[in-house]
């Protein structure tokens, strides 16, 4: 049913291809998670500026499910023609290889890299009660308490569960992990001081940092945050291995031809060099990379080392000590 | 006092600019317009409607997008009384008494109550986020873990409450739900639970698929079955508006919705949810004659409207001064947010005192505009079921799968649905309701994982569920729900016996 209506898209669309100017219509911008999320806002900024370089609009469809690889393989199953296109994630194209292991799809030979559009940075951040005054203690409370603590996360294959996975690999901590359905519902436990700590994007905690009802420890990043300057980074804390970011970035399915990605590129990088756009995103409390990981060539290294990465990390420590099971 | 007048003050001036009361107005309109084709929720409204607001500034999108959430809501209930289709959650309870109600001529009867019964819901709960909102938030954060389990253990006795007919087939159909709820990714290891391997129910199966395969399609169905069927609806349209005596039934029913659904709204963990069943199990159980529920009974549209309503408001609550979204189109109204530079958090209330209060006041005004828009409309909708059902039901079938298909993007949702419309009219001819089997597919999921959650946090302690006060108070309400709702039962059971 699915391949026989693509085989029909084709059909009707071979015909232009090469005629026109790319782009003559709306383009699909699939956003593999629900509408108001992280990703979601940043591709919909993206897509605003975007969308006047283009002359057509990008059309956000949220296409969630399966921690976003529903979306992702819609996306890898798309007529190649530049009107369907995605906006990946670390979760998508990095860590999804390691945590589904019936993953429909090939996060690096499946796409097209386009280019980064933002990170957002993750932090390390507890209840307002944990007795750790910076992270040094955190880490050194965490290790010699780690079985006593409760460590909340968005469910398996989230941003959340995946790099908290690594920090307690990292620190050799076993905690128990908490579940829970989204960031929102694990966040309120975390003030209301029914878990202990989380890690997460930047975006969702800052109004909590602010309003001092949850403690942050460190920022995964090389620098900190313009939006939280007083938050040290991990580096700074004596935790330098623990660099991590949700970073989100634009692909097309696998064939989609040359000058069409180009022109999506250049589109892309026009955006995140105006100072509109770019203030939106920093404001959020979005990381933009540098312009050479922005290319395609950048964001096609990114994500094979990524997948290595999450590969190594999840398998070899996380996915094997799933929280013990109540007697 | 002073302050919170100075409060109100302060939103009023911002509310009442020609802009924005524009602005509000538009949402209502279009959120009741769009919200009224069946199967488009709220949340299908705000995610195709929120680009529109990109270009506004930020209290005069939010104001729109809060009227929109209204409209919607309100436009959900409309298509429960006239076509037997819930828009959402809160909207299953109405289609048992509201549709009822149409079937007897009384479709206006039943949407004006709904409508009045909103307005006032609406109106008290805005004066409480206004005045309690921050003492409130400590309420919502006592709610843990444990908690939330027997919040939803109480809920899941509400649905013998429910039943119309046997007791013991609507037990059936909660564990039929509860079971249809435990499909997809378990979230604690990522092993895919009665799926058969298919990616389209990797992640469950989804709310909007559910309802309108067992009420929409089925609907259709069992009235295809017998001609003209629809004739009771077309001879007899009867008053628009209800009647001093109908005034006289609501009332009490509307105060204790309200209170009911004022309440459970302000919980962070979705809990507005139960507002409309728990309403409908007070009012059923305290009625003089709770044979006429299920049966076109005017409290049983004018309580759960108006805890619906109280809580749809009062779920604000938590986004507002916790800045944690309660639920789906919350977290909708949290990205709208970000999308306009607002962080939403404990903060935005002194931060952007401006936006939050200008908020508030949008929100009664919101509910007044619905009732202007809604009392004219009446006559129109109900004029819509004079339509001929044959020309009517392949417009009720194409929307629906219109709306369906816009929840998710996903052909196969609609396919689903036409599966559950088959199993939802086997069921309704074995005289199996369906609307205990929604409700446990709602509560089964929030109960399984809280329970999971809350062993955890003990380590697998069971007593923890004793030890936390609010929760044992809980699962004694439960206990003292289920027993009052079981022994009339057996004991007419034994009169029959008696007489036999």
């Amino acid at each position: 049913m699915r391949s026989s209506l693509v085989l029909l898209a084709s059909v009707l669309v071979l015909p232009l291809e090469g005629m026109a100017a790319y782009p003559e219509r709306p383009i699909t911008f699939i956003v593999p998670f629900a509408a108001g999320g992280p990703t979601d806002v940043v591709a919909r900024i993206v897509a605003e500026n975007m969308s006047k370089t283009l002359g057509q609009q990008l059309v956000v469809e949220n296409v969630a499910g399966a921690g976003g690889t529903t979306g992702a393989l819609r996306c890898a199953q798309a007529t190649p023609d530049g009107y369907t296109i995605m906006m990946g994630h670390m979760g998508t194209h990095g860590a999804a290889p390691a945590v589904y292991a019936d993953l429909k799809y090939d996060p690096v030979k499946d796409f097209v890299p386009i280019g980064m559009a933002a990170g957002t940075p993750i932090l390390i951040v507890a209840k307002k009660s944990f007795p750790a005054k910076d992270l040094k203690e955190f880490v050194s409370y965490v290790k010699a308490n780690s079985e006593k603590l409760n460590e909340a996360h968005a469910g398996v294959g989230s941003v959340s569960f995946t790099t908290c996975a690594f920090f307690n690999s990292l620190i050799g901590a076993k905690p128990t992990r908490v579940v829970y359905r989204g960031t929102g519902p694990a966040l309120n436990d975390i003030v209301a001081g029914q878990v202990d700590y989380m890690c997460d994007q930047i975006v969702n905690l800052v109004p909590q940092i602010q309003a001092n009802s949850i403690k942050a420890y460190a920022v995964a990043t090389a620098q900190r945050s313009p939006v939280l300057p007083d938050v040290p980074t991990t580096k700074e804390g004596g935790l330098a291995e623990f660099q991590v970011s949700a970073w989100n970035a634009i692909f097309a399915p696998k064939g989609t031809p040359p000058e069409v990605t180009k022109k999506l590129s250049a589109a892309l990088q026009k955006a995140l060099a105006d100072a509109g756009t770019r203030k939106r995103l920093l404001d959020l409390g979005a990381d933009l990379t540098d312009k050479e990981a922005q290319t395609p060539e950048g964001l096609a290294k990114l994500v094979q080392s990524e997948v290595a990465r999450w590969n190594k990390v999840l398998k070899t420590v996380a996915m094997k000590e799933p929280a013990p099971p109540p007697k | 006092m002073s302050e919170l007048v100075s409060h109100l003050a302060l939103g009023f001036s911002v509310a009442f600019s020609l802009h924005n009361l524009g602005l509000a107005f538009a949402g209502c309109l279009v959120g009741t317009l769009v919200g009224v084709l069946p199967g488009v929720g709220p949340i299908a409204t705000i995610t195709m409607l929120l680009p529109i607001t990109f270009s506004l500034e930020p209290v005069g999108a939010l104001i729109m997008l809060a009227g929109i959430y209204y409209g919607a809501q309100y436009g959900g209930s409309t298509t429960a009384i006239l076509v037997n289709i819930p828009g959402e959650v809160t909207s299953v309870v109405t289609t048992l008494d509201g549709h009822q109600m149409a079937k007897q001529g009384r479709a206006g009867v039943a949407l004006g109550i709904a409508a009045i019964g909103s307005f006032f819901a609406g109106c008290f709960a805005t004066l409480v986020i206004a005045a309690l909102a921050v003492p409130l938030t400590k309420v919502a954060l006592l709610f843990g873990p444990a908690e939330y389990a027997a919040l939803m253990t109480a809920g899941l006795a509400f649905a013998v409450v429910l039943a119309r007919g046997s007791i013991l087939k609507s037990i059936m159909m909660v564990l039929v739900g509860l079971l249809l709820s435990t499909v997809g990714r378990d979230l604690e290891t990522g092993v895919e639970r009665m799926t058969f391997g298919y990616n389209a129910v990797a992640d469950g199966v989804d709310f909007a698929v559910l309802a309108m395969g067992l009420f929409g399609f089925a609907e259709v169905m069992r009235n295809l079955e017998v001609e003209q069927a629809r004739d009771v609806v077309h001879k007899a349209i009867g008053r628009l508006l209800p009647t001093r005596a109908d005034f006289r039934q609501a009332a009490g029913p509307v105060v204790r919705g309200t209170l009911l659904g004022a309440v459970l709204g302000i919980l962070p963990g979705n809990g507005a949810v139960l507002g409309p069943f728990a309403s409908y199990t007070l009012e059923k159980k305290i009625a003089r004659d709770p044979k006429r529920f299920g049966r076109g009974a005017i409290e049983g549209v004018a309580g759960p409207e108006a805890a619906n309503n109280a809580g749809a408001q009062t779920s604000f609550i938590p986004l507002l001064t916790l800045g944690i979204p309660p639920n789906a189109v919350m977290a909708l109204m949290v990205g709208a947010m970000t999308i306009h530079g607002i962080a939403p958090g404990p903060l935005v209330m002194t931060r952007n005192a401006p936006l939050f209060w200008g908020l508030i006041v949008s929100m009664w005004l919101g509910n007044l505009m619905l009732l202007v828009i809604n009392l004219p409309l009446i006559g129109v909708w109900v004029r819509l079921l004079k339509v001929p059902y044959r020309l009517l039901y392949p417009a009720i079938l194409i929307f629906c799968c219109i709306g369906i298909y816009s929840v998710n993007n996903q052909s196969s949702d609609v396919i689903f649905t036409a599966a559950f419309a088959l199993f939802g009219y086997a069921a309704s001819k074995l005289g199996f309701e369906s609307a205990p089997l929604l409700l446990g597919y709602v509560l089964g999921r929030l109960l399984e994982e809280n329970l999971r959650r809350a062993l955890a946090i003990s380590r697998g302690d069971l007593a923890i569920f004793l030890h936390r006060p609010v929760s044992a108070w809980l699962l004694f309400t439960a206990l003292v729900v289920v027993v009052v709702a079981v022994l009339p039962t057996i004991r007419t059971r034994r009169e029959e016996v008696f007489v036999e």
